[in-house]
């Protein structure tokens, strides 16, 4: 059995790790922990990044860790805090049908998603190759929470989510984006997140609850 | 197969008679000062044991041999269980026989037979049991295979000696997939064996009840039988875990009885840390409602497949 350098062995740990934590997150109902597994995402994301960047030599991922553990880490997870406060639903509950049923399709998502990393994952060259289907499936992961999820702000978690995901898989097929177009994404993303606060008001202003269902409706009053 | 080997593995099973009771002890004295209560002696469970084995047994009018036969069923299946594990040495003749899969099913035949005994009263507490053992059982076993599995792919075989040899001497690194695969095999033994987030084995309210439930019938003899396997299934279960996940200490090859004079005391040492994490976990969690077990044991299972797939995505 041949062993692995540590750093590579550090990478494929923190990949476990995200992946664990995006099923962690779709069998989570509180919405103020799915808050902190999202912060513990973005954690072991920029930790494997930083790994990455040591491993390799690749200067511009330290730059991409450090954007991820101010962004993801520190300044998303407070801008939730902040919007769940000021919403009042900070010990919300939400109600999930049938949590292992999810977890079961969570599984079959993994195994397709491995399956089609596979090929892909020969043709690159990079030492974090393997763990492109670990990205895939934490894409797909975040996908199937926005499906099963009703309320407004576990679905913006499953966005933000998913784009963690999407980084880790550019980190590991090619070393990451070019810094302008992380730059980028970064900014959209707070935007969106800045963005998506003010429409939780108008949601419930309008609807008096968080609860997407009701975008469904095309008429009023039913 | 040499004399010596032979003589091994009878020390083995040996052991795990003996120590088995101990560790309830053990476990139930760490509890008791956890909760800041004082504890009862280690060898409370020899005593018990002793008392059940000097009384009379009584038997229900209606019990069918089933019934009687059952609790030496559930032994001899322990028993069997004990050879197989590879708590001391890793060349054991028995070892032979059986492999991880009939493990499982050693442990499922204990639980098919002690369901049936339960339900062959017709009492309505021990038909409640059966049914919830069993609930928890189908939930249990295709987690605790998965975990099995994963370690077998590691080491390609699935013969437990020869996957204990294989996980002792690989090089050290970090192994994902390991550490799913024991997260997930700590939850399914505590669902097993009827430890607290699943089942209070202290409990002496009926309705919350499971494994306690189905023994409400026995008395004397085969009480102390049935106690008696309960303790050697909590011993064979920290015993895979330990020589899964911890196989240091395991002597390799019975040639050598100073390597197995050695991991006696390593193996004493390692179940009193396994003992007192069992009892840290039961002190620190709350038992939950029986249909949340569907939902923990799911995760187990999760747990124990992601194992599987991060070792065939990753080879680590």
């Amino acid at each position: 059995m041949n062993v692995l350098p540590l750093y590579a062995q550090l990478i494929n740990l923190f990949a476990a790790l995200l992946l664990l934590l995006a099923f962690a997150m779709l069998a989570q109902r509180r919405v103020l922990t799915l808050i902190n597994l999202f912060a513990a995402q973005g954690l072991s994301l920029a930790a494997s990044t930083a790994v990455v960047a040591f491993g390799t030599g690749q200067a511009h991922l330290y730059w991409s860790a450090g954007l991820t553990l101010v962004l993801k880490v520190l300044l998303l997870p407070w801008i939730l805090h902040r919007l769940i406060r000021k919403l009042d639903v900070k010990w919300d509950i939400e109600r999930l049908i049938n949590v292992p049923a999810t977890m079961l399709i969570g599984i079959v998502v993994v195994v397709f998603a491995f399956n089609l990393a596979v090929p892909i994952s020969q043709l690159a060259s990079t030492v974090t190759r393997s763990t492109l289907g670990i990205a895939m499936a934490c894409v797909m992961l975040s996908f199937l929470m926005m499906i099963t999820r009703r309320k407004a702000i576990p679905q913006v978690i499953g966005f933000l989510s998913m784009e963690n995901g999407l980084f880790f898989a550019a980190t590991s097929a090619t070393y990451g984006m070019p810094m302008v177009v992380e730059l980028g994404i970064a900014l959209d993303v707070l935007v969106g997140v800045l963005i998506l606060g003010v429409f939780f008001f108008q949601i419930r202003e309008q609807f008096d609850s968080l609860d997407l269902r009701h975008l469904e409706k095309l008429k009023e009053g039913e | 197969m040499t004399a010596q080997a032979l003589l091994s593995q009878l020390v083995q099973v040996a052991l795990a008679l003996a120590l088995a009771p101990l560790l309830v002890g053990w476990v139930n004295q760490c509890r008791a000062w956890l909760s800041n209560r004082s504890a009862p002696p280690l060898t409370l469970p020899y005593r018990t044991i002793r008392k059940l084995f000097m009384k009379d047994a009584v038997v229900a009018t209606r019990a069918s041999p089933l019934f009687r036969l059952t609790p030496y069923v559930v032994f001899g299946a322990m028993c069997c269980a004990a050879a197989i594990v590879p708590s001391l040495a890793t060349d054991l003749p028995f070892g032979v026989a059986a492999d991880a899969i009939a493990l499982v099913g050693l442990f499922a035949l204990a639980r098919v037979f002690i369901a049936l005994a339960a339900m062959d009263i017709g009492t309505a507490f021990g038909t409640l049991g059966a049914r919830r053992e069993m609930f928890v059982g189908f939930l249990a076993e295709p987690a605790l295979l998965m975990v099995l599995f994963t370690a077998s792919l590691i080491s390609g075989s699935t013969s437990l000696p020869s996957i204990v040899d294989t996980l002792a001497h690989r090089e050290l690194a970090i192994y994902p997939s390991l550490a799913f695969a024991g997260v997930a095999f700590t939850m399914v033994s505590l669902a097993e064996n009827a430890r607290i987030p699943v089942d209070n084995p202290a409990t002496h309210l009926e309705l919350t009840m499971i494994h306690e439930a189905m023994l409400l019938e026995y008395s004397a003899r085969h009480l102390a039988l049935i106690e008696w396997a309960s303790a050697l299934k909590l011993f064979n279960y920290s015993c895979i875990g330990l020589a899964l996940f911890f196989p240091f200490g395991i002597a390799q090859g019975s040639d050598d009885w100073l390597a197995i004079a050695l991991a006696v005391p390593v193996l004493v040492a390692k179940l009193a840390a396994g003992g007192f994490a069992l009892a840290l976990i039961e002190t620190a969690s709350a038992k939950m409602r029986i249909f949340r077990a569907p939902e923990f044991l799911g995760t187990a299972f999760l747990l124990a497949v992601l194992a599987m797939l991060v070792h065939l995505l990753l080879g680590s």
